[in-house]
């Protein structure tokens, strides 16, 4: 179907597919000199999910009751699950306690604006923008070398790098390939990962969006204006299938951290 | 969007992996913010809203745990009670039946001694009398029988027809006397 409507496009204009630079919405505040670099609506979304997972927790659990509530229930359920799923599970019955705040915070903190992206008029994942999923594994990177040097003293690095049981020979290969995988390579898959997802999933709201309102509104033919429809029912298939994939990888992103500051705490243990 | 914003977006080519600095702090800070509130606020009351609860529930689950037992012990107490008395009851009850039997045997055998003793004294009682009688019998016999010699002999001196007289007149006192002394 596109190569039947792309060469009619371009003689009218044509389709044009949004791009990356479109998830960059004009700021609002524009204090930094270029394009996509200032006071923007994602940022106001982050203060927004601040907002939003303060406030639903802290009026949840305000007057705790023995039994609880529809609210109350759900904030529980959502808590029991990132201290006893992923903490407890991950980091062990004997230290997960000190994590359960990091690990709540990081997970509702993702989920939260993750879901953003599927809500109308918001329609942003923040973690679409590389710098805020950058921001969270540095956060998250910083935190496990500092909970493995308080565990290990500098020995951490040297636990870190060589796994136990192995031959002088091989560690000689194989401490420079841990070195790039665990110091080099994990922030930043652990950042990507997220954002290339979210990005994604973002890019194709916007196609679908921009492509239904091509089809439908700019086209003149009822069969390609039928396709347009098409497109929006497909969408709805994609929205669901964002919408996993936006619970999905704040599970993922709070689990490695877990699994990341298990390592750390127990590195010695391997 | 039209064709000039599309070949503008062309010519910046922003790069996703670029971050936006304002971005990095933003989240920072918020994210930073947001950890703030869960550690101070947020984890410790659902900590302690947990712990709350286990307390309740533990101590629900000990409190109907101790109860039941407490209900069985004394269902256990009253069954036996129960079985002590009714075993009380039938001791007791073969106990009056023995006993009423004891009673109405002692009875029977008090009452038949009575009788024979009765029957016994009331027969003593005749003998003695019979031998009374007897002895009395005997000695007005003998005085009777003096005194009819006396008088017949008296008598016969005088008048035939008068002992005929006085002998029927004696065999009449014998009769009175003797109906009188059946009659006592």
């Amino acid at each position: 179907m596109f190569a039947f409507a792309l060469p009619m496009a371009s003689e009218e204009g044509g389709f044009i597919p949004p791009t990356v630079h479109d998830t960059h919405l004009p700021e609002i505040f524009p204090w930094a000199a270029e394009y996509g670099t200032g006071f923007g609506k994602q940022m106001l979304m982050i203060a927004l999910s601040v907002v939003l997972i303060s406030w639903f927790f802290t009026t949840a659990i305000k007057n705790p009751k023995l039994v609880p509530g529809k609210m109350q229930y759900l904030a529980e359920s959502g808590y029991a699950f990132v201290r006893n799923g992923i903490g407890r599970d991950i980091i062990g019955e004997k230290n997960f306690r000190p994590w359960i705040p990091l690990l709540f915070a990081t997970f509702f903190f993702v989920l939260l604006n993750n879901l953003f992206g599927a809500i109308p008029f918001l329609q942003l994942p923040s973690f679409s923008h590389a710098g805020s999923a950058y921001a969270m594994a540095i956060i998250i990177y910083g935190t496990w070398i500092a909970v493995g040097l308080k565990n290990h003293g500098i020995r951490y690095f040297k636990l870190a790098v060589t796994p136990p049981g192995v031959s002088p020979v091989m560690l000689i290969l194989l401490v420079p390939l841990e070195i790039i995988s665990n110091f080099i390579v994990r922030p930043l898959t652990h950042s990507l990962r997220l954002m290339a997802t979210m990005l994604a999933g973002h890019i194709i709201v916007m196609l679908a969006a921009s492509g239904a309102r091509y089809l439908i509104v700019v086209q003149d033919q009822l069969a390609l204006n039928g396709v347009g429809v098409l497109v929006i029912v497909g969408y709805v298939a994609m929205y669901f299938l964002e919408l996993l994939i936006m619970v999905l990888q704040a599970f993922v992103f709070t689990l490695l951290t877990a699994i990341y500051i298990q390592g750390a705490i127990e590195a010695d243990a391997h | 969007m039209n064709s000039t914003d599309f070949i503008l977006a062309a010519e910046e080519s922003v790069n996703p992996l670029l971050p936006n600095p304002w971005e990095i702090l933003a989240t920072g800070v918020g994210f930073a913010v947001l950890l703030f509130i869960v550690i101070k606020v947020i984890a410790p009351k659902f900590e302690q809203a947990y712990e709350d609860r286990v307390t309740a529930i533990e101590g629900g689950l000990e409190k109907a745990e101790a109860a039941q037992k407490e209900a069985e012990e004394t269902l256990a107490q009253y069954k036996a009670q129960l079985l002590e008395a009714r075993t009380e009851a039938n001791r007791i009850r073969e106990e009056a039946r023995s006993e009423g039997a004891q009673i109405l045997e002692d009875l029977k055998t008090k009452a038949t001694d009575e009788a024979t003793r009765i029957s016994e004294q009331a027969q003593r009682q005749i003998q003695a009398e019979r031998v009374a009688a007897q002895a009395s019998l005997r000695t007005d016999v003998g005085t009777l029988a003096t005194e009819l010699a006396s008088k017949i002999v008296d008598e016969a001196l005088k008048d035939d027809a008068r002992a005929q007289h006085v002998v029927d007149r004696f065999l009449n006192d014998l009769e009175s006397q003797q109906s009188a002394g059946a009659s006592n």
